[in-house]
């Protein structure tokens, strides 16, 4: 059954890149010593190339519940529009008998092109774990630098599909190098085009870094692990008994560690998932945010959102709510949603165009802001600036967590980090109070005053210093009529009244409306200009 | 919470003459003073829903006489539908209700306040409070409804009964008294003869209700239902009757002034019920035959003029399938099935309820109340219809539209979008009504209607609700009490697809699923790199629904989808709006309304058809045929675990770790809605751990007891 598909490949193949087959016929004719025409060594090679590690492995592959790298890629791209490079690269090992024919695969161990995802360009590799356990050999570095470099010259995403056992041993520090050269290029794209990797087997070592230098990395459940040293390793150095999946497998890395941003049920399942999110994301960083095809309407009202903030302030109420209330579509595609779940991020769309949002999530821990949180929500303001992606926030901030263990983990440093991704913004900011905008969190948070150009209240907005009977207590100390002082402070304070008064919100809004206005206001800031001063780069306090 | 309404408080003038419908003739007027009605109470923790519903329908039945209305409420239901539709709105206290709405005081403030000269109650304490009344009465403010005697007359059971044998009401035999004990229960059911039901004196609503076969259901019965009726009405006096096997539920409604004169606005047919509380209501009943009918309402108004009743009211019999009929019980306030009279009688019961309160008499004889047309009532629930046919769901109503644009369709509801569903809410969320000349129109109508209500965040009863108005037995009128058990022995599931049906329903999804891929590549703007779009016209797809696989051919022309399915041709055309939560379509020349309720990156598809709604996977070709290697994931096994079948509220746990629990034993009791239930144990086997005590809340599938 699954040679259907590969002789289709084969068609298409040799049809996209005929004039490579021609240059390369060329040169082989001059070379060849077999009794075997060029002609026909073209055919043989290309079809052991297409058959990768072999019908055995790929049946092992199959039974562990994986697909093959190159059925990944038919499901992530679009028919016919995959493209190879390289698919005549092989491996140039010649110690411990890796020299011998039968050791040779035609494209190594990896397989990469350039395709189109619902239309757009993108260029992929993806790591095919029958040849040598998708090991990483000086070749099949050099395959992935080369589409590295022209997504870079083109300016399209580059998407990594990762299974890949490590280095190949047998190559030593060449397939060090190796590794050293992507990462590398991992830097140079980092914020010139999106850089994608979907963890689809092991990554273990010094591979990770690849896709721990990427903008997101998804995971595959059950079948996907990231580590720098495995259990064994764990084991004899820190005496810890730890399975596989626990170490580093999809659930720890997309709840404990933070390291993966999603993890999706298999294979199929991750693929169609990744071509969904693809189409939030622009080209690279000179495109704008891509704007589709929109089927609800722009001035939308939401009545549900008048209702949604507790005539309480110590209730807790779903933000998810009001971004599926306000985004297109009620279409939310969340990042990291199982970690530092205080804080909600992720990509949706506006009128079409797509927008990042960020929203403290009064559910979780009141929504304050804490280590994971700011440096969950600054790595992703972060990703929305570099590539002109709009950002809406929504704050309901009781402030920043205090206590011991956010001030030694250095919560200091790590809350400079959102207040820094903030500030530095250049992209359209657009900042909704839904309710508490207390003390340095409210400035923290997409303020007017770090550049928010658009920045609105609900009626059910606070921002002050602090909540009521905390400061009564400051400013009262000692005093009787704590009451009624208190009663005095909510009057005052409790309101949206003294930041409009000043104009640190542009307006107080019916939050029904809220849909309507932001739909408005990024018409307008689509032709936003600003620019900050030049430097070689800036220092965000790592 | 409590409204209240007045007249415009700039007139100074002495006569106010509503002129409004011709039912309310202009002789009609009002004193010298203001008048207005003062809604009073409902507290957030006792069913408001309901409450909202009619307190939205006296306002609009008010702004309609052109009389002005004040809503009371607690503080934290300020923004509650009706005190936003009210013309003022006065604030009575916090939430506890002992702080607002049963604060007299505040409550009598709020009326000299606003000058209001009149209060329609709602339902609850205060409606039946003495104290109340008489305070009303010192002030010279009328009292929409009937006096605290006739509600307390027949709030009781068992003096109710005693009121309807004296009035010659048909009754049912039974023991007219209090039952001590559950060893005296079972002495007497045995006098009566097997089988009976065990019911609260104080009870109404199904609640504190229990039918026995036999003398061990009779003792459960009997405790079960003294501690419903202690928690739910705070008095566990229990009556025990004959239980009548396969009525119908037929109600009269009245109408008394308080002059002595009653009519009947003929029937409700109301039997179509789960756990006997109503689902589906019409009016009128295909049952009665005019005699029957005529003999009912005369014995109604009969029992109304005994109790000096003034008001609308509901008096309830069972009739067996002889048309031998039963008094059951009389319901002293605005019935949740009163729409139905209204559409068939043209009488608006709130305006008449409130002309009985201003002292006028009736302006109808018994030959003027007609039969117009036909009109059926369903119960919109937050309920979950797959089991024991609907227990209590909850959620935030993340969208919500009634199907308003429709003619000859009524919703009276008290929610709206973004509203939220609590345990300790009533889970209704709305009375559908719809109208016909004749009673297919109105089922017709009703169709449409269910397939046009769009509900998200809460599971809902409307599965239920659309395969009842669609059964044979249903649509030729054969129903009884038993309707549901009958019709489904072995629990609803949901519509069965004709293999038809099955055809539309693929095929609409192959054509979302194409009509959304295509979307997905269209792009606008200038745009640097080109858009290449994958072109194709004919998709090779997999359908997967209820573990069936079903490949299709889909071509498209325009907004018109060809799909091929086993050799058959389905025509699906639309205008394919992804972002609608309703999905018109003509679908081989028939129209249909679905829905869609999920559509995700990985091809799942979740359609609401018929009223059901139906998980669908759609996937390339390519894609199904990889899908075969991919890991099965071990679904957790459940027999050993015992988990919440809904939101509630644990009343008792009868278990602790290592017990050994036969199959079918008593684990815990969950209560939801008022509503005790009994969570068994699947298997016999060791307790092994216990994850939840007497007076916790859980949540739906939240984990209780772990068996070994």
């Amino acid at each position: 059954m699954d040679y259907i598909y590969q002789v289709r490949l084969t068609t298409h193949i040799s049809s996209a890149i005929g004039s490579l087959t021609h240059a390369l016929l060329q040169n082989a004719r001059c070379y060849s010593v077999s009794h075997l025409s060029v002609q026909e060594r073209i055919e043989q090679k290309r079809k052991a190339a297409l058959t990768g590690g072999g019908q055995l492995r790929i049946a092992a592959q199959h039974k562990r519940g994986k697909l093959t790298a190159r059925e990944r890629l038919e499901l992530l791209l679009d028919p016919d529009s995959f493209v190879e490079y390289d698919m005549f690269v092989e491996h140039r090992c010649s110690d411990f008998g890796m020299e011998a024919d039968h050791n040779k695969y035609p494209g190594d161990s990896v397989v990469t092109g350039q395709g189109r995802i619902n239309g757009r360009l993108v260029y992929v590799f993806s790591q095919d774990f029958t040849v040598f356990g998708g090991s990483l050999s000086g070749a099949h570095a050099q395959k992935i630098c080369k589409i590295m470099d022209q997504a870079m010259m083109v300016g399209a995403p580059v998407i990594g599909l990762n299974d890949s056992g490590g280095a190949r041993i047998q190559e030593g520090v060449e397939s060090l190098a190796g590794y050293a050269d992507i990462f590398l290029r991992n830097v140079m794209a980092s914020g010139v085009v999106p850089q994608i990797s979907l963890i689809m087997g092991p990554c273990a070592g010094g591979a990770v870094y690849s896709p721990a230098l990427t903008d997101f990395t998804f995971m595959v459940k059950d079948t996907s692990y990231l580590f720098i040293t495995g259990p064994d390793v764990v084991k004899s150095v820190t005496n810890e008994d730890v399975t596989q999946e626990e170490l580093g497998g999809a659930k720890t890395h997309t709840t404990v560690s933070g390291v993966a941003h999603r993890a999706f049920e298999n294979d199929i399942d991750a693929l169609l998932n990744l071509r969904n999110f693809f189409n939030f994301l622009p080209l690279s960083n000179k495109d704008p945010a891509p704007v589709t095809e929109c089927h609800d309407p722009r001035d939308r009202l939401v009545p549900g959102l008048d209702t949604i903030v507790p005539f309480e302030s110590t209730k807790a109420y779903d933000m998810l709510d009001i971004v599926h209330g306000i985004v297109d579509e009620r279409e939310f595609f969340e990042i990291m949603p199982n970690y530092a779940k205080n804080i909600v991020v992720g990509f949706a769309r506006m009128n079409g165009r797509t927008v990042g949002i960020v929203g403290n999530q009064p559910k979780v821990a009141s929504g304050c802001l804490d280590i994971n949180s700011s440096v969950k929500g600054a790595r992703f303001v972060r990703f929305c600036d570099a590539f002109n992606i709009p950002i809406i926030t929504f704050v309901d901030v009781p402030g920043f967590l205090p206590g011991t263990a956010q001030e030694y983990g250095g919560i200091i440093r790590h809350g400079a980090k959102l207040l820094y991704a903030f500030a530095e913004a250049t992209v359209p900011k657009i900042t909704v109070i839904t309710r508490k905008a207390y003390g340095g969190a409210y400035d923290v948070m997409s303020s007017k005053h770090l550049r928010g150009d658009v920045n609105y209240a609900w009626p059910s907005a606070e921002v002050a210093v602090m909540g009521a009977k905390g400061a009564v207590q400051i400013i009262f100390r000692g005093k009787e009529n704590q009451a009624e002082a208190e009663a005095e402070y909510v009057e005052k304070f409790a309101n949206p009244f003294p930041a409009a008064v000043r104009g640190f919100v542009d307006d107080i809004i019916q939050p029904s409306t809220t849909r309507k206005r932001i739909c408005r206001d990024l018409e307008v800031l689509a032709s936003k200009k600003q620019t900050n001063p030049w430097k070689k780069h800036a220092n965000i306090p790592l | 919470m409590f409204l209240q309404w007045q007249r415009s408080s700039s007139v100074t003038v002495g006569l106010l003459v509503l002129v409004w419908t011709p039912l309310f003739h202009s002789h009609v007027c009002f004193s010298k003073q203001r008048c207005g009605v003062i809604i009073c109470r409902y507290s957030t923790v006792y069913d408001p829903t309901e409450k909202v519903s009619l307190f939205i329908r006296v306002i609009k039945t008010c702004k309609k006489m052109g009389i002005k209305t004040v809503a009371v409420h607690s503080d934290v239901d300020s923004s509650a539908v009706h005190v936003k539709m009210a013309d003022e709105a006065v604030c009575v206290g916090p939430a506890p209700t002992n702080k607002s709405y049963l604060n007299m005081d505040a409550i009598m403030n709020a009326i000299k306040q606003t000058g209001a000269q009149a209060v329609h109650p709602g339902y609850g304490f205060l409606s039946e409070n003495k104290q109340f009344a008489k305070r009303l009465a010192a002030e010279g403010v009328s009292f929409i409804g009937p006096d605290t005697h006739a509600i307390q007359a027949m709030g009781d059971k068992i003096e109710s009964k005693l009121i309807a044998k004296a009035a010659k009401v048909n009754t049912i035999p039974g023991f007219d008294g209090v039952v001590k004990d559950a060893e005296e229960a079972v002495k007497i059911a045995g006098e009566i003869g097997y089988p009976v039901m065990i019911k609260a004196s104080a009870g109404g609503g199904g609640k504190g209700m229990r039918i026995a076969w036999n003398d061990e259901e009779t003792r459960e019965g009997f405790r079960f239902s003294s501690q419903e009726a202690a928690s739910s009405f705070g008095d566990d006096r229990l009556l025990i009757e004959k239980f009548i096997d396969n009525p119908r539920h037929i109600e009269i409604q009245v109408l008394a002034d308080k002059h002595g004169n009653a009519l009947w606005l003929n029937e409700r047919e109301c039997s179509i019920q789960r756990r006997n509380q109503k689902v589906v209501e019409e009016a009128p009943s295909t049952f009665l035959d005019p005699d029957t009918r005529r003999a009912m309402g005369e014995q109604a108004v009969s029992l109304a003029k005994a109790v000096k009743y003034s008001s609308a009211g509901t008096v309830e019999f069972l009739v067996d399938s002889k048309k031998n009929f039963y008094f059951l019980e009389m319901n002293t306030r605005l019935q949740v099935e009163h729409p139905i009279t209204e559409c068939i009688t043209g009488l608006d019961l709130v305006q008449q309820m409130i002309r009985i309160a201003m002292g006028y008499k009736l302006q109808h004889k018994q030959s003027d109340i007609p039969i117009n047309g036909w009109a059926i009532e369903s119960r919109v629930y937050a309920e979950d219809p797959y089991k024991s046919f609907g227990l209590p769901s909850i959620g935030r109503l993340s969208q919500y539209q009634e199907p308003l644009d429709l003619r000859n369709v009524r919703v009276d509801s008290g929610i709206e979008e973004g509203s939220d569903i609590s345990i300790y809410y009533d889970p209704m969320i709305s009375k559908l009504v719809t109208y016909g000349k004749t009673r297919e129109e109105a089922l017709k109508k009703m169709e449409e209607a269910l397939d046009n209500y769009v509900i998200r965040g809460v599971t809902h009863n409307i599965p239920l609700l659309r395969e009842i108005i669609v059964h044979p037995r249903f649509v030729s009128g054969d129903i009884s009490t038993k309707f549901l058990p009958e019709v489904y022995p072995d629990g609803f599931k949901g519509h069965m697809l004709t293999a038809g049906e099955r055809r539309e329903l693929l095929a609409t999804a192959a054509a979302l699923y194409v009509a959304a891929q295509l979307r997905s590549q269209k792009f606008l703007g200038d745009l640097r790199v080109s858009v290449v779009p994958a072109e194709s016209r004919q998709w090779e797809l997999c359908v997967e629904l209820d573990k069936g696989v079903h490949m299709l051919g889909v071509s498209r022309s325009g907004n018109n989808y060809t799909v091929e399915i086993d050799g058959e041709k389905v025509e699906v055309s639309g205008e394919w709006n992804l972002a609608s939560a309703l999905l018109p379509l003509t679908i081989n020349g028939k129209h249909r309304t679905l829905q869609c309720l999920l559509r995700t990156a990985a091809g799942e598809i979740t359609l609401q058809y018929l009223g059901t709604s139906f998980k669908l996977r759609v996937l390339s070709k390519l894609a199904a045929s990889l899908s075969k290697h991919m890991p099965e994931k071990v679904p957790e096994d459940t027999s050993s675990i015992l988990r919440s079948p809904m939101p509630g509220s644990v009343v008792a746990v009868s278990v602790k770790p290592g017990d050994n629990v036969a199959e079918g034993q008593e684990i815990c009791v969950i209560e939801a809605m008022k509503m005790q239930n009994s969570m068994t144990a699947a298997k016999a086997a060791k307790v092994k751990s216990v994850h939840c005590k007497a007076g916790d809340t859980v949540g739906e599938g939240d984990l209780l007891v772990e068996l070994e």
